[in-house]
């Protein structure tokens, strides 16, 4: 007779792990990918880290050569300017570590028939073609954001306080929502057409507003870069908190309000979209 | 070979590219909108700024700037080169390029009459859009009486036309000789948009580095002819700036015709 363990209660049974810890878990495991893959192509890595220093380079560049002209931009002052223009570098270079790559290779997933295998996984479909990747490299981006934000301080005789610097540091979080967001929910339309990438791309042209002085537009045009697509608010409002420039605590508001909206209207493209697939490949 | 036969090859190679490159009409379509966006947000900056000035900034009146950036736009829209170089690349890397080398065509042609067909569908195709946003901002722009002012415009913006297709041309074919092209080709891009007048007309620059920015072809690819059209290079600077676009033009040329040379001999037809 076949011996059975005396007590099979007592026979230690891992706890299916909670859905949180679950995904912590992927994602650390996508990260080392990420990292591996990358330091593969060392000076591929290194020659677009010097790419991104070069841009941002460029934009403080044209805020030099505005303020030579001029002594103010509507209400924001060269060093202000300065300070959003590396507030705005942090936030694209986080949205662009993070987030990017997976966002544009969404239609690539679909004309290869590829969202199917993802789609079979155990593991919620949105989140892993999110996060799939990582872009270590923006990271030196988000730095050298900061430091041009430190730099800036400094000329302005700005010393924030802590609840200054957390809640910049929070409403960046939101920010970066948003510029995810829409270009997923624009990705999402790759379902309809496989020739969406130009208007990923395009989406791309809308950055550029992100780091201009919100004080600087009127009218329709600024009603429709805040509550339409809300690009005046991701760089401006963080900014504006943390030197102490808010018009109105409302601006906080419409910031936060516009992110979750701009979520959930992602959500819901995302999920018609899916219910609209028939896969390319099989 | 006669002259016929090979004037006959290139157009249907100007065919086949307005036909395969209409595939994109929508998506050119979204490029050239998204594009306006960050031209009136410019546009609407620099509103803001001589509001605060209350008068001439650098030398320029508010109109003045506005029109430059309305004519950069037409320029751009006529003259740049979006996806050429990428294609070049992918040809290369694919080993695409191979069967070129076997038919009687020659690549730098074929690849110039491609740019000009994706222009020609690109320019009918934002016509609208840009056309709009010229006729929005109409009050702004006052056009060239002078007729010398017209051809002098048509002949740079000819030659703007020729410089930045030989230039990406070249940029291209160092795939020949290197994987990740793309750093380089980004690398270039971003010094062409501050040297060559995308984001301000260069003459707000100190005098120095203007008169030294003038010996490289950077403004050639885009401020130059807008200077032109703008009134605001003439007489022996004209004259002298359109020698040296020539000059430019001329070497960059004879640039890609030598790097596709030593190109092919490096070539290893991977994946062909």
């Amino acid at each position: 007779m076949k011996n059975f363990p005396e007590n099979l209660s007592a026979t230690p049974v891992k706890p299916p792990p909670s859905a949180g810890r679950h995904h912590v878990a992927i994602y650390g495991a996508l990260c080392r990918n990420s990292i591996i893959r990358d330091m593969q192509f060392k000076t591929n890595f290194l020659l677009w880290i010097f790419v991104e220093a070069l841009w941002f380079a460029l934009q403080l560049a044209f805020v030099a050569v505005i303020y030579s002209h001029t002594d103010r931009i509507a209400t924001w002052t060269r060093w202000e300017v300065v300070l959003l223009t590396g507030a705005s570098q942090v936030i694209q270079q986080s949205f662009q570590a993070l987030f990017l790559n997976n966002v544009v290779a969404l239609s690539e997933h679909v004309r290869t028939g590829r969202l199917d295998f993802l789609l079979l996984l155990p593991v919620n479909a949105r989140f892993l073609i999110s996060l799939r990747t990582i872009d270590p490299g923006s990271l030196f981006g988000v730095f050298s954001g900061l430091a041009v934000m430190a730099y800036a301080c400094r000329q302005m005789q700005l010393v924030p306080d802590w609840h200054q610097i957390a809640g910049f540091g929070l409403l960046c979080v939101f920010g970066i929502l948003i510029h995810y967001s829409l270009m997923f929910l624009l990705a999402s339309t790759s379902f309809l057409s496989v020739k969406a990438q130009g208007i990923v791309w395009g989406y791309y042209n809308l950055f550029n507003i992100a780091r201009l002085p919100d004080a600087a537009f009127r009218g329709p045009f600024r009603a429709c870069f805040t509550f339409g697509i809300p690009m005046l608010l991701v760089s401006n409002v963080p900014v504006k908190y943390f030197a102490d420039k808010l018009d109105s605590p409302q601006e906080i508001f419409w910031l936060i309000g516009m992110a979750v909206l701009c979520f959930l209207v992602s959500e819901f493209g995302w999920r018609r979209a899916l219910a609209r697939y028939t896969s390319a490949s099989s | 070979m006669t002259p016929l036969p090979i004037f006959s090859k290139y157009r249907q190679v100007l065919s086949i590219g307005v036909q395969s490159t209409l595939a994109y009409r929508i998506n050119f379509l979204c490029r050239s909108l998204f594009a306006l966006v960050p031209l009136t947000a410019t546009i609407l900056l620099w509103r803001a700024i001589y509001a605060g000035a209350g008068g001439d900034v650098a030398g320029y009146a508010l109109e003045q700037m506005i029109s430059y950036y309305l004519v950069i736009a037409i320029i751009d829209a006529l003259t740049a080169v979006n996806e050429d170089d990428w294609q070049i690349v992918a040809d290369i890397r694919d080993g695409r390029i191979s069967q070129f080398l076997l038919k009687p065509i020659d690549y730098l042609g074929y690849r110039l009459t491609l740019y000009f067909s994706g222009r020609l569908v690109y320019w009918l195709i934002s016509l609208l859009p840009i056309g709009c946003f010229v006729f929005f901002y109409r009050e702004n722009l006052q056009l060239p009486a002078n007729p010398t002012v017209w051809s002098s415009v048509v002949l740079s913006v000819a030659l703007t036309a020729l410089l930045q297709f030989f230039i990406s041309f070249s940029m291209a074919l160092l795939a020949f000789w290197v994987l990740e092209i793309d750093t380089f080709i980004f690398i270039l891009f971003a010094i062409e948009v501050i040297a060559g007048g995308h984001l301000f007309p260069l003459d707000i620059l100190p005098a120095a580095i203007l008169n030294a920015l003038a010996w490289t072809p950077f403004p050639y690819l885009l401020y130059f002819p807008a200077s032109i059209f703008l009134e605001r290079t003439t007489g022996t600077e004209l004259l002298l700036g359109l020698g040296i676009q020539i000059g430019w033009t001329l070497i960059a040329f004879g640039v890609a015709c030598f790097v596709w040379r030593r190109g092919v001999r490096q070539y290893e037809a991977a994946g062909g």
